[in-house]
């Protein structure tokens, strides 16, 4: 299968490790990755501060390099939700995959090959969650599923939990977190302190920007519990 | 007037009160959650619920009229608003016409949108709010906080000391049976001596003409009641087109908003009792503007329940008065610039649009989606502080080009490696509680370079 990875500009800055698991998972599980080497920006950040109106520019940069594949895959579920939601050409709207989404409901993966034996606390980022229905929802009346414990539970040693409130958002936002920089800092500390409080040793989530955020508090807390994005876990072996 | 970043950082500043009102609130949406997981149609409910708002708002005028008609052959005075100074106008005029100089008010979000406490005030009326939230913040000279727990702001201390200032009971007592023993000896006298009574809406049944009004106190039906004036304010969304529909809202309302089962007192007025007066007021005040805004307009579906400020995690960490407006909370957010879009700029930007408020609420309004469309509207009608249209545009165009994107982002992490103090002092809002990340010496394309290809 032939897939087009997506690397948000901010993982291909900050995260490239995230981009790298997110390749070879991709590769181990059978796809031909291509890597478009052009590839900037989705426009998302523009576009949630109230700008859609200028990321003509991003999206035709996007389209250059994403038409003629099936199959776009990103490892972040907000950037995916805003191309689905925003992007002018419907192709792409309707090619591109978060990339547990894809392994889950496209490559339908059974099993993987993935050893990780630490204690993890899950966090469910809102806009792969709710808005890629990527995870059932507790203000819902609906049968509780998550695509994101399915793939851990297929992670020999790897222990997973919820902190108390399930599926409450860390207050990152996008621009939010420096704009109304006091509440989102408020609730990034309030959910490491639930994951605080279940033990764990890493923040595990879909979405790096979150991760980012919550990574930014707990070093400046000096904590020991550290952030992945999930990708690295699938990714682990022994 | 401080922006919603400026009063939430206030708000923050005390971290104890801070966790006990988004625990207090908190507390709210997980009973909402327990009320609305009894019932397997639940999500049938919200989607029924919806497509009767649908409806209605597709044919609002008809079952106006329809309504107007019916109410009048029940014997009560309807008048039309078109905005909130002809509201006023209106209710002073027939408090006049009957020499008062006193009246009881029961809980209406709508009156507190057209400050109609202030503009009585300054005619001389004494206005006394009756629910029990309302009259702790009257007499504090402060404004609902929330609309349906309008005091939730205030802890049992704070209640106490006000009561002991304007109620006189003993200084430190915050019992909380003794103060609401105390509120309700204060206000039957106040029932007992008031001629007028002005109740707010919940639901209007156009098929009858009655109206449905909702409290856990029972505090509409006492002024109601021993009044010779009722005066009934209505914004015109308010309308549902049969009784039977109340089977579908009164369910979801309770469960939504407190998580009860049922509200204590749902009460039906249809018609003035021999000698009593009953007046309807349907207030538009920027509802039908609202109405012709494609984006916008299902926004007029909201009931009050309130369940999307509890959901709120926003909200529930910087307190219904750091929206600067009578209705705070997300559906506040996306109502609030119908009014004034320079003064509400701030309002859809106070949101991480997660998406939870969409989730809880009871009609199905896409408020997340509908703050994402209030932002693009208020940014291209030019109301971005200057810094941030340049900040958008440079970045645009530094996405827009790959060199550039490559080019930028190397010497910016170089910098950040080379320079720290430029991106950790005090002018970056991120480094202020948190810790930049560490920049890798390879970008993911970098690296991609140098071993794939």
């Amino acid at each position: 299968m032939r897939v087009a990875l997506f690397v948000p500009c901010y993982i291909d800055q900050f995260y490239p490790q995230v981009a790298i698991a997110s390749l070879e998972l991709l590769e181990k599980l059978g796809c031909e990755v291509i890597v478009p080497e052009n590839q900037t920006c989705c426009g998302q950040p523009m576009a949630n501060s109230g700008f859609a109106h200028i990321t003509g520019g991003c999206d035709t940069n996007f389209s250059t390099n994403f038409s003629g594949f099936d199959y776009i895959v990103g490892p972040s579920g907000s950037c995916v939700l805003h191309l689905k939601e925003h992007h002018p050409d419907s192709k792409i709207r309707s090619s591109v995959y978060e990339i547990c989404e894809f392994l889950v409901d496209v490559l339908k993966v059974k099993s993987l090959p993935s050893y990780f034996p630490h204690k993890v606390g899950l966090h469910q980022s809102c806009h792969g969650q709710r808005g890629l229905r990527i995870s059932s929802m507790t203000e819902l009346n609906e049968k509780p599923f998550s695509k994101l414990t399915y793939l851990l539970d297929l992670v020999k040693g790897c222990e997973w939990k919820y902190p108390e409130r399930q599926d409450e958002c860390c207050g990152f936002g996008g621009t939010f977190c420096v704009t109304e920089e006091a509440v989102s800092v408020k609730m990034g500390q309030d959910r490491i302190l639930e994951h605080q409080a279940n033990e764990v040793e890493y923040i595990v989530g879909a979405d790096t920007s979150c991760l980012m955020h919550m990574e930014g508090i707990l070093k400046r807390s000096a904590s020991n519990v550290g952030v992945k994005h999930i990708v690295e876990i699938l990714n682990a072996h022994a | 007037m401080l922006s919603h970043a400026e009063a939430s950082e206030k708000f923050i500043a005390n971290q104890e009160r801070t966790d006990w009102h988004d625990d207090t609130l908190w507390f709210v949406r997980a009973k909402r959650d327990k009320a609305s997981k009894l019932l397997p149609e639940w999500e049938a409910l919200r989607n029924q619920a919806s497509q009767i708002k649908e409806h209605i708002l597709s044919n609002l005028p008809q079952y106006l009229l329809e309504f107007e008609a019916n109410a009048q052959a029940n014997g009560v005075q309807v008048h039309w608003a078109k905005d909130a100074h002809e509201h006023n106008e209106i209710v002073y005029s027939i408090i006049q016409k009957h020499g008062d100089k006193a009246l009881v008010k029961s809980k209406s979000m709508l009156t507190e949108e057209c400050h109609l406490n202030a503009y009585l005030e300054q005619k001389g009326i004494d206005v006394v709010d009756t629910d029990l939230g309302e009259r702790i913040v009257q007499f504090r000279k402060e404004v609902p906080s929330h609309i349906v727990l309008p005091a939730i702001h205030l802890k049992k201390e704070d209640v106490g000391e006000t009561f002991h200032q304007h109620l006189g009971t003993p200084k430190g007592n915050k019992d909380p049976q003794f103060l609401t023993e105390a509120a309700r000896i204060h206000l039957r006298e106040k029932f007992l001596g008031a001629k007028v009574a002005i109740t707010g809406v919940n639901f209007a049944v156009a098929e009858t003409g009655e109206f449905v009004v909702c409290t856990n106190e029972g505090n509409a039906d006492m002024g109601a009641h021993l009044s010779d004036v009722h005066i009934a304010c209505m914004g015109i969304e308010k309308i549902i087109p049969k009784r039977q529909d109340l089977g579908v809202f009164l369910r979801l309302l309770a469960r939504s908003a407190t998580g009860q089962l049922i509200t204590t007192y749902s009460s039906h007025f249809a018609k003035p009792r021999d000698g009593q007066e009953m007046h309807i007021v349907l207030v538009d005040n920027g509802r039908s503007r609202q109405l012709a805004r494609d984006e916008f307009r299902n926004s007029l579906k909201c009931i009050r329940c309130a369940a999307c400020f509890n959901t709120c995690p926003v909200y529930r960490r910087s307190g219904g008065h750091s929206y600067h407006q009578p209705v705070a909370g997300p559906i506040g957010s996306i109502l609030a610039p119908n009014f004034d879009k320079k003064a509400n700029v701030d309002l859809p930007f106070a949101s991480t649009l997660c998406g939870s408020c969409s989730n809880v609420c009871p009609v199905k309004i896409n408020i997340h989606e509908q703050l994402w469309f209030w932002r693009q509207d208020l940014m291209k009608e030019g109301l971005a502080p200057a810094g941030k249209v340049f900040g958008m545009k440079l970045m645009a165009w530094l996405m827009s080009s790959p060199a550039v994107f490559r080019m930028a982002g190397g010497i910016g992490r170089k910098v950040m490696n080379w320079f720290p103090f430029l991106v950790n002092n005090g002018m970056n809002p991120w480094y202020k509680q948190r810790e930049m990340p560490s920049p890798p010496k390879q970008s993911f394309q970098e690296w991609y370079k140098s071993n794939r290809s």
